[in-house]
């Protein structure tokens, strides 16, 4: 090599240094694009020797890539740390830069990621569908998940029989409109008895329609894993459940058994008679769950919007008059009023709040202005001191 | 900073709630662990911080002023700790693991913290809450100063990888806000930290009780410079994604909707990854470039660390659940060795030499540990010799996996670099272990595409591979005139093997009988075998019975086209009878021998075979000469 060619060599690794400088690649990276090797430049530096050929091609792919960052360094000249790598026109916007994760997009691909290890490892998985705001949430990424393809599990919904007729017509529609396989399972021993919220009181009616439902509905279809819309928030008792909640025989939750999880590895292998219970949305808050809606536009039942319906105020509690099986006391009657629900589930047993807030932001905006926590309106939460507790030992969740 | 106070601000008028909405969603997110015992007065301090962002509602509030008259430890005042200690019910319950998940949020940031009471299982919980944690909050009690807990935490997150130190130094109200308290603290725990490396250390004073720097700077610690304890958190540095970090794609699941898709679909592990960028796949070590990025909301033109994607790309090549798909110039390294920290968390001690389960973030594969070098003590950073690893502990040891997986470095990438070893019987997670390096140097050099293939083989051996499947009675000739094959191509300096029932009853499939079940299996390993010495370029010669049509189709369909000659051996079952070289006719008359092919087992005569061969017409020369031929003009030998 003639002392000219080194002196090519000098102002190759110069350029290349300062290329590296200015647009916050790394030197390895450079390095790479140059001689296809992330280690070249280094080597080149500490005195190590190229061919004469190898240092022209090197040369023209500095210049091409000199051309390339001039412009992306022209337009953002303070550029920060993170972004500078982006090399592309710096044009687009920061919500759709691709190094930018915002907490609902670390939410989004957290659950992907958690319904994409279980339904690969389930021999036969199963996602529970209630109809309310959680489950469509839960949905929605579910088809991000295995897109193009279809969710590679059915849908199950408990039917208590007393759900609002609305929340029927909408877990059909929906089911339909997207061509998913939506189970649907009733109690029909329940039904020969005749249990109701009315006449049964809410704690039997729930234990019999929707938890022993839950079980038998499970059992029938042999699922081995069931996804829930459960989360952390809901309940000061569940920030300490798994994403990955074990369940012994009968649907036993069986806290000794519980296993711990570290980074995104989920362990769920089981054995004989154990299931599942997977909650993708452990992470979530009520509100992550607004916004989420918001921002991927996912339609959710008019339940939650505030509508004139007829309502009767029992115990402080407004109670929608959905059919004619509500009984009536000698002083009731119903009136309609502009009311919304902040959770969904049998009618009875679901109060209403007045509100005016009949556009998403508005029910976002009065979430976040709200005085109450979301489960006061849920009439099975004050039967029993530590319900939810009971109920999760029971299999209910 | 507070969330609702700001919003009471804005009208409503939707546009505002819209814009305002926008703001949030843009917002990102912190995961961090608070370490400390009960007495630092760590749930105290989340208490507080829940209550201070606005995260509690009335009814909330309203039980916890109920609860701290009648249970808490502070007076009239509100007792915050009883926010996060949870029910009686629950600490009754006797949870294994015991980390608890608390949210909250600012203008700014979502935040998760990870709760890890409890003294026994500290080192559990501890590691199982940083694991996802990007800072961690060490409280210290200003009384106290730095103790031997201290260190045990400030270890472990260290192990686990946290780079970002809040020293908290709490209860400053107890010590009179004194700075030169404080001052002395920090001092002494950057001296013991200098050997952690962690690439940020924040001292803060603080009272979680009184509120004093926790959302802003307490006015009865002017002294102090720094930021107080939530903004702080609300602006330090993510670890973003560097747009220079090699690629990484761990597979978990192949979306194949129709024929003419074909995704893969995994959380990008680091890197970025954009249409047309090259791809290499561990541990195939197959090369394509990528084709599309593929999202229901349509195809994206780049996408970074943290996204759940599916890449299609431009090659139809083989890739499965487990894979590591990685950037085209940076392939992962592989190994089926290596030497890693491990975190023992099962009540039954490590067994080095045991069978595990090591389950990584997108595949499980059998693994051992060949060697405990030595346990680390938490308290004293101390390394001691061990045999075992117990509960809680600590360790380095070096594994054997049954098959190589690709990593990197856990200190290079959390997410390629960690697993997690399962019980093979109970199936519970009994440690969480973070890869130091590969014990086989050899195999760090990069492995290429193995473009060796059977054709390649055959070639330089100047030959076609092919397997020569013998059928016909007992006593019909197979092997005599398989051997005399072998023997001509031998001459002719072909390569060659034959599988037959003394080579193979006495090694491979002496576990298998005489039942139904047991002779199938035993074809089927045949097959198997065949196939493999097809692919090492062989000329395999198999000489069994096989009397049932449907084992030799499965053989059949095993190889691909040309490669399957069936060679039916057509003596008549009188000639066979009457040969009887090894007596066994005659046994099976008399009944001695059941299931006797022939006699009372049925053959089923090959349809169309390949070659058949009469040796009532031939002798077995001749017929091993036909075969050759046969071979010849088939340009099976000729290359």
């Amino acid at each position: 090599m003639t002392t000219n060619d080194s002196a090519r060599l000098d102002d190759l690794i110069g350029r290349a240094e300062r290329l590296a400088d200015a647009s916050g690649l790394s030197l390895s990276t450079v390095s790479r694009k140059l001689f296809n090797d992330g280690k070249g430049l280094a080597r080149l530096k500490a005195g190590g020797q190229c061919t004469v050929k190898t240092l022209a091609a090197a040369t023209e792919r500095l210049d091409a890539l000199e051309r390339e960052m001039a412009p992306a360094r022209a337009q953002a000249p303070k550029r920060t740390e993170t972004m500078s790598a982006s090399i592309d026109s710096g044009a687009s916007r920061a919500a759709t830069d691709p190094l930018t994760m915002t907490h609902l997009d670390r939410l989004e691909a957290e659950a992907i990621h958690i319904m994409r290890e279980v339904a690969a490892e389930a021999a036969n998985p199963v996602m529970l569908y209630s109809v309310g705001k959680d489950s469509s949430v839960m949905l929605h990424l579910a088809l991000k998940a295995f897109y193009p393809s279809k969710p590679p599990f059915p849908l199950l919904h408990v039917d208590t029989t007393w759900k609002f007729r609305e929340m029927i017509e909408f877990r059909d529609r929906i089911a339909r409109e997207r061509g998913l396989k939506m189970l649907v399972h009733i109690n029909d021993e329940g039904v020969r008895m005749g249990v109701g919220p009315f006449t049964h009181g809410s704690a039997l009616h729930t234990d019999i329609m929707k938890t022993q439902a839950l079980k038998q509905a499970l059992d029938a279809g042999k699922f081995d894993v069931a996804f829930g819309g459960a989360r952390r928030d809901e309940e000061k008792s569940r920030a300490k459940e798994r994403v990955l909640s074990f369940r012994a025989e009968g649907h036993r939750w069986d806290p000794k058994n519980q296993r711990p999880e570290l980074w995104s590895i989920y362990n769920a292998r089981i054995s004989k008679g154990q299931t599942i219970r997977a909650f993708p949305l452990s992470n979530w808050t009520e509100l992550d769950i607004w916004q989420y809606i918001h921002r991927e536009k996912i339609e959710i039942p008019s339940l939650y919007f505030a509508a004139p319906r007829p309502v009767v105020e029992r115990d402080g509690v407004l109670i929608m008059v959905d059919d004619e099986r509500m009984p009536l006391g000698a002083n009731e009657k119903p009136l309609k009023e502009m009311v919304r629900f902040r959770t969904l589930g049998c009618y009875p047993l679901t109060g209403g709040v007045r509100s005016t807030a009949t556009t998403l932001p508005e029910i976002i905006k009065e979430t976040l202005l709200t005085k109450t926590s979301e489960r006061q309106g849920r009439v099975i939460d004050h039967d029993q001191a530590a319900s939810m507790e009971k109920k999760k030992q029971e299999g209910y969740f | 900073m507070a969330r609702a106070a700001t919003l009471e601000d804005v009208g409503s008028n939707a546009e505002d709630i819209v814009a305002h909405l926008d703001a949030h969603e843009r917002k990102s997110m912190l995961r961090f662990i608070t370490c400390g015992s009960v007495d630092d007065g760590k749930s105290t301090l989340i208490g507080r911080l829940l209550y201070d962002t606005k995260l509690l509602y009335d009814d909330q509030i309203a039980t916890l002023e109920a609860d701290s008259r009648r249970m808490g430890t502070q007076g009239e005042k509100i007792d915050f700790a009883l926010l996060v200690d949870g029910l009686a019910a629950e600490r009754e319950q006797g949870i294994t693991i015991d980390v608890a998940y608390r949210f909250f949020s600012t203008e700014r940031r979502k935040f998760i913290v990870a709760d890890t009471p409890g003294h026994e299982q500290y080192t559990r919980n501890m590691a199982t809450g940083a694991s996802t944690a990007d800072v961690a909050v060490i409280l210290v009690d200003a009384r106290q100063g730095i103790l031997t807990q201290t260190r045990r935490h400030s270890f472990i997150c260290q192990l686990v990888g946290i780079r970002r130190i809040v020293l908290a130094v709490n209860k400053m109200d107890l010590v009179g806000y004194a700075r030169e308290r404080f001052d002395a603290i920090e001092a002494d725990y950057r001296r013991f930290a200098e050997g952690l490396g962690f690439e940020s250390i924040v001292a803060i004073p603080i009272s979680a009780l009184e509120g004093d720097n926790i959302t802003t700077r307490s006015t009865r610690m002017q002294w102090h410079n720094g930021s107080a304890l939530l903004p702080y958190l609300e602006t330090v540095k993510l670890d973003e994604a560097k747009a220079d970090a090699p690629f990484r794609l761990p597979v978990q699941w192949v979306n194949r909707p129709n024929l003419d898709f074909r995704g893969f679909s995994g959380t990008i592990a680091s890197g970025v990854i954009r249409p047309g960028d090259e791809i290499v796949v561990a541990p195939s070590g197959k090369r394509s470039r990528v084709k599309s990025i593929e999202t229901m909301d349509g195809p994206l033109d780049a996408a970074a660390t943290g996204k759940a994607v599916t890449l299609t790309l431009v090659d139809e090549i083989d890739i499965s659940r487990g894979d590591l798909i990685c950037g085209g110039a940076s392939p992962a390294e592989q190994t089926d060795q290596f030497a890693a920290h491990v975190v023992w968390m099962a009540e039954d001690g490590m067994l080095p030499g045991r069978q595990y389960i090591l389950k990584t973030d997108n595949t499980s594969v059998s693994g051992t540990v060949t060697d405990l070098k030595y346990k680390i003590n938490v308290n004293t950073l101390e390394r001691q010799p061990a045999k075992t690893l117990d509960l809680n502990e600590v360790g380095v040891c070096n594994f054997s996996l049954a098959k190589p997986v690709a990593f990197d470095p856990y200190k290079e990438n959390h997410r390629t670099g960690s697993f997690i070893l399962i019980d093979r019987l109970s199936n519970a997670t009994v440690a969480a272990g973070m890869i130091d390096f590969s014990l086989r140097r050899a195999q760090n050099v990069h492995w290429q595409s193995l473009d060796v293939d059977k054709k390649v083989r055959a070639t330089a051996k100047h030959q076609r591979q092919c397997v020569l499947w013998f059928t016909g009675l007992s006593g019909s000739g197979k092997s005599t005139i398989a051997n005399l094959v072998e023997k001509r191509l031998a001459d002719m300096g072909r390569h060659t093997y034959i599988l037959d029932g003394d080579n193979v009853r006495h090694g491979l499939n002496k576990d298998l009988g005489f039942t139904d079940a047991d002779r199938v299996e035993n074809i089927r390993r045949v097959a198997e075998t065949a196939k493999l010495m097809a692919d090492a370029g062989l000329i395999c010669l198999v000489s069994f019975i096989s009397p049932f049509a449907s084992e030799r189709r499965m053989a059949r369909e095993l190889l691909e086209d040309g490669e399957f000659i069936e060679i039916h051996v057509a003596t008549p079952l009188a000639v066979c009878e009457k040969r009887d070289v090894k007596g066994l006719y005659a046994k099976a008359r008399r009944g001695e021998i059941k299931n006797f092919t022939g006699i009372d087992s049925d053959y089923e005569a090959p349809a169309a075979p390949e070659i058949r061969v009469d040796t009532t017409t031939r002798s077995a020369e001749d017929a091993a000469a036909d075969i050759v031929r046969f071979l010849e003009e088939g340009g099976y030998l000729g290359l």
